[in-house]
């Protein structure tokens, strides 16, 4: 069991981080860039481009943005792999040989995805340097202003807020994607298809989850 | 030996199995045919208990599997071997690591006391040179032969095979044949076989039945297919031009 732990950390952690990095970083930047933009009034202080670039990217687009793109990343690969092993009978071979194969199949991807949470903290981290460097090097706002703005009215709950829907994210992108790999039926078509189905379903509970989560956590 | 009393399975409205009663012999392979959609493959998912029934009973040496506790089916699982009809290796382990798999699941062999295992028995179906190759590398044959070293590396009492020849050249499949009846008689299996091949039929048939939309309408050895009357029978077995005049050479040889 250690194995396949490691085996999925490997697959759906470590094998996120180049496109999350890659993401984060521009999106961060382009979350800047759009904030400086529609802010050409000289009374609004410049250091409002490094504050809402913070709530954006702390709020919604690590936690809930980046889950959606792991829905299609994670999620497909974890309906795919585990719809493969249905159609190739390889689920058969383990219940033949008496073991659990929900439990051999799922609960390591469970325990993959609670290190879910660190794959976040660098979007955070990388969304938020990349919006400092499309502002220095846009000339939008001095490094002073984006970084006075980026401590300004800083609420350390919402550090919880995003972490609580991150771990809830979690869960969604372990489970959902598992139950439709491993009832599917047919054949390679059907795991394609349970791939999209999975990845719509994936998306479709992060976001509920999203609202009911900030309804109940902010409002 | 594993014997099946009045077996009869439903899905639903369609009543697939028919009350089937069978005895399935040790040290002999013992083969199932008949056409598609006759109820082979539920018959032997029945055998493996993938599959619940709603009457009858399956006795496993005396022991019926359906009664045992958990823990005595996870015993009894450890002296099954399945090959299945797409081999069903794993494919993210190596070939040598498919054929450990059912070792570190039921034994408590240290990892090079199961590397040891699995390379005698991947010698033994002729591939101790492939253990580090992953399943995606391997030919169909090869695949199915890793998938009999994984059914037999544990020592199984009893060796399930669906379809063990489809998708196989005929040279393969001879190869296949014979390596499965070998080991039977060797190591004194209970082996069931699932085929529709008529060449596994007639080389390695010891104990044959054969169903017919969920009844069994015959049984019998591979000697008695050529001598039976039953037209249902002979209509599957002998479809072909080239087993008809096979069976008239024979009959004419034995007269």
């Amino acid at each position: 069991m250690k194995e396949l732990i490691l085996k999925d950390i490997d697959d759906l952690i470590i094998g996120s981080l180049g496109i999350v990095a890659f993401i984060a970083f521009f999106v961060g930047g382009v979350v800047t860039i759009q904030t400086a933009l529609n802010i050409d009034n000289p009374l609004i202080p410049k250091e409002l481009i490094g504050f809402a670039t913070r709530q954006s990217i702390l709020l919604e687009f690590a936690p809930t943005f980046m889950s959606i793109i792991m829905a299609g990343k994670v999620g497909s690969f974890i309906t795919s792999s585990i719809g493969t092993m249905r159609v190739t009978e390889q689920i058969d071979a383990l219940e033949v040989m008496g073991i659990n194969s929900i439990n051999y199949l799922v609960f390591p991807k469970l325990i993959a995805m609670a290190f879910y949470p660190f794959v976040i903290s660098i979007a955070m981290f990388l969304g938020v340097i990349g919006g400092l460097m499309a502002c220095i090097y846009g000339g939008y706002a001095s490094t002073d202003d984006f970084i006075t703005g980026l401590q300004q009215e800083f609420n350390p709950f919402h550090i919880s807020y995003a972490f609580i829907k991150t771990f809830l994210f979690a869960f969604v992108l372990a489970t959902i994607p598992s139950y439709h790999g491993y009832y599917m039926k047919g054949g390679a078509l059907e795991v394609g298809e349970a791939s999209t189905t999975s990845f719509v379903w994936t998306s479709v509970a992060i976001i509920i989850i999203n609202y009911l989560a900030t309804q109940l956590l902010l409002s | 030996m594993i014997e099946v009393k009045n077996l009869h399975k439903s899905f639903g409205e369609a009543h697939i199995l028919k009350g089937i009663s069978q005895t399935f012999y040790q040290g002999k392979t013992n083969l199932i045919i008949g056409q598609s959609g006759s109820g082979k493959s539920v018959f032997l998912k029945c055998l493996l208990g993938l599959y619940d029934y709603e009457e009858g009973s399956i006795e496993y040496d005396g022991e019926v599997f359906a009664n045992l506790s958990e823990a005595k089916k996870r015993d009894m699982r450890a002296k099954i071997g399945m090959v299945f009809q797409g081999s069903a290796l794993f494919d993210s382990l190596t070939i040598e690591e498919n054929v450990m798999f059912p070792l570190r699941m039921f034994t408590k062999l240290t990892k090079n006391d199961m590397r040891e295992r699995a390379n005698i028995v991947l010698k033994r179906v002729n591939l101790e040179d492939a253990h580090k190759k992953m399943p995606s590398e391997a030919s169909g044959g090869m695949q199915k032969r890793v998938a009999i070293a994984r059914a037999i590396v544990n020592n199984p009492k009893y060796l399930f095979c669906d379809e063990p020849n489809s998708g196989l050249d005929p040279k393969t499949a001879i190869v296949i044949d014979n390596l499965i009846h070998e080991i039977t008689e060797e190591y004194k299996i209970t082996t069931v076989i699932n085929t529709h091949d008529m060449n596994s039929v007639m080389e390695i048939g010891d104990n044959i039945m054969f169903l017919k939309d969920g009844i069994k309408a015959w049984e019998g050895t591979k000697d008695d297919i050529f001598r039976t009357d039953n037209k249902v029978v002979t209509d599957f077995v002998y479809s072909s031009n080239l087993f008809k005049k096979v069976r008239e050479a024979v009959l004419k040889e034995n007269k």
